[in-house]
């Protein structure tokens, strides 16, 4: 039986090695546009989304063009920009100066892109009776110092605090802004996320895990927002007013946890690569990025 | 004759390419121990070996990082302990069901199908565990998060199941039938056969699938990365979240530069499970050394 299903995979890969030579001759067959090659992109979970719908608008419209596009983390892209590959870096956080001495040392020489802004909304369960929380609370409650939602206002119930691992920009950004308090009057740098914190190895995880778990608390990118989870309206300080995550908000920068989407290559883009980051910044690229839940440049 | 000597170098040909398969197997491994002490080693430079075993922080994007793995280590070893637990009783008793009890016509079922289990991929498993299982976990135990240690132990006994039963009733197929038939003769039943004879006869077979087993459940890393919860605190309960050491090299080594300091961290912890692995399989070695001499005529 084992044997027999070897060979059944066998014989799978050998006509699966045969559909894909037969389809060779198609791909050198001339079509109309000129721009050809490939490229990887690898970077973050979060810009994935986008540059996956922007590398298949791209790749219709040069067919000879093919882009491959990964998401498993900002920290990753960067690594492998360092380590030459891949050609571009997507990342939801800029890079490190330490980053930029290792780049140099290798010989690689990062050039920044902003392609996109994102707001980092913070999701509960729908039924969670908590509408707003202050970055303080929000700080506290990453760090493990609150971990009951009766503390911030809710009901008797335990908090269970979800994080990106180490490698998401997400993970890096959140903690500078939020769990440090960057930029308030509270900042400090020694806080680190609580040992209680979950680390997902994913966005949809932790998206998945609040759909489930009336007690969880997550910060996906805005393009995750669903009807099966509640975002809060975060105030900056206790006197702001509280503010909900969306394009307008980010835009008008009301909106206190909002970032910047980056890509890196090593040096200025040239040719089909600065081509296809061309169309990313054009209006019509710029315009998918709304659709599919982010925030345009302008 | 010019055929006989054909047939000889056709054998001798043959003999060498083995002999080369062995040896390549040899070769790879000294590779992996190899590389591992290399990369792994200069972490110790860093953090003395001490407080790196034993240090419950584990912060490597941090300015200064830190790296103490004893919560990971705790974590491995919960999963394994219990996933060892639930899955060796079950399929042993599972192989000895299909070996001696069933008829020929369940076992030519049963057995394939047990056998296509262990090819779910185990990326699908985890999305079992996130989707069904977590869930279930949670309400079952009354716990604030079902991304525990627990249900990735139990996600990792349905994966190392398969390996258990198939490996373990291969052996006591290989039992033969005149160990049985004298058993029989001397009035025991199916049941004292089976305990007394057909086990201890085939255990160096069930050890040798036990062995798989745990060695599925120390170093699955997909499964247990998507279900275990991935909290860094000493997990003092299984049913805590917790980030075994597969998990936290697969999650830290993709942004780790490459000779870069979290990098030779990862290493180190991949040097030590490692050893674990090797210890795990020179103790059965021992044990059925011992079991071997006690059933020496």
């Amino acid at each position: 039986m084992l044997l027999n299903t070897g060979w059944r995979i066998i014989l799978l890969l050998f006509l699966l090695v045969l559909a894909v030579t037969g389809c060779a001759p198609q791909e050198s067959e001339p079509s109309g546009s000129e721009l050809s090659g490939s490229f990887k992109i690898i970077g973050s979970n979060t810009v994935t989304p986008l540059t996956a719908l922007w590398a298949e608008e791209f790749m219709k419209m040069n067919p000879k063009v093919n882009i491959a596009v990964s998401g498993p983390g900002s920290g990753v892209g960067i690594a492998s920009l360092i380590n030459g590959t891949t050609d571009i870096a997507q990342a939801s956080r800029e890079m490190k100066a330490k980053e930029y001495e290792q780049a140099t040392n290798q010989g690689v020489n990062p050039y920044e892109i902003q392609v996109a802004t994102d707001a980092l909304s913070v999701i509960v369960h729908p039924s969670n009776p908590i509408s707003e929380l202050t970055i303080s609370q929000l700080s506290a409650i990453f760090t493990n110092e609150i971990t009951n939602w009766k503390e911030v206002g809710g009901s008797d119930a335990p908090i269970v605090a979800i994080s990106r691992d180490t490698n998401s920009g997400t993970h890096v950004f959140f903690k500078e802004h939020v769990v440090q308090m960057k930029g308030l009057d509270t900042e400090n740098k020694e806080l680190e996320y609580g040992q209680k914190v979950l680390f997902l190895p994913s966005t949809e995880g932790g998206v998945t895990e609040v759909v489930n778990n009336p007690n969880a608390v997550f910060y996906p990118g805005l393009g995750y927002l669903t009807d099966e989870v509640k975002p809060l309206a975060i105030k900056k300080t206790a006197d702001d007013p509280g503010v909900l995550p969306s394009v307008a908000t980010a835009l008008d920068g009301t909106y206190p946890v909002a970032r910047p989407l980056l890509y890196y290559t090593n040096g200025e883009p040239a040719g089909v690569i600065k081509e296809f980051v061309d169309y990313c910044l054009s209006p019509d690229g710029q315009a998918k990025a709304i659709e599919v839940g982010y925030v345009p440049l302008q | 004759m010019s055929l006989k000597r054909r047939w000889r170098f056709r054998e001798k040909a043959i003999e060498s390419f083995i002999f080369l398969n062995g040896l390549l197997a040899v070769i790879i491994l000294l590779g992996v121990l190899f590389l591992l002490l290399r990369e792994g080693l200069p972490a110790f430079a860093y953090t003395s070996p001490l407080k790196f075993f034993f240090g419950t922080q584990w912060y490597p994007v941090s300015e200064p990082p830190t790296f103490g793995m004893l919560s990971f280590f705790a974590a491995t070893l919960w999963v394994t302990l219990i996933s060892t637990a639930v899955a060796v009783p079950i399929g042993v008793g599972c192989a000895a069901y299909l070996a001696e009890v069933a008829p020929s016509r369940v076992r030519e079922t049963v057995k394939p199908v047990v056998e296509l289990l262990a090819g779910i991929p185990s990326v699908v498993m985890g999305f079992i565990g996130l989707m069904l299982l977590s869930p279930l976990v949670q309400s079952a135990f009354n716990l604030n998060t079902g991304l525990s240690g627990l249900t990735a132990a139990i996600m990792l006994s349905m994966m190392s199941l398969p390996i258990i039963v198939s490996v373990s009733e291969d052996a006591l197929r290989a039992v033969p039938n005149e160990f049985r038939e004298a058993s029989y003769a001397l009035g025991a039943t199916k049941w004292e056969t089976i305990r007394h004879v057909c086990i201890p006869g085939a255990l160096s077979g069930i050890t040798a699938a036990i062995m798989l087993g745990v060695g599925r459940a120390i170093g699955e890393t997909m499964t247990v990365l998507m279900v275990a919860g991935g909290a860094l605190a000493v997990p003092l309960s299984p049913t805590e979240p917790m980030m075994p050491m597969t998990a936290a090299i697969a999650s830290g080594i993709g942004n780790a530069v490459r000779g870069g300091l979290q990098y030779q961290a990862l290493f180190a912890i991949g040097l030590i499970l490692f050893l674990m692995t090797l210890s795990v399989n020179l103790i059965a070695d021992r044990v059925l050394e011992r079991q071997k001499q006690k059933f020496a005529r």
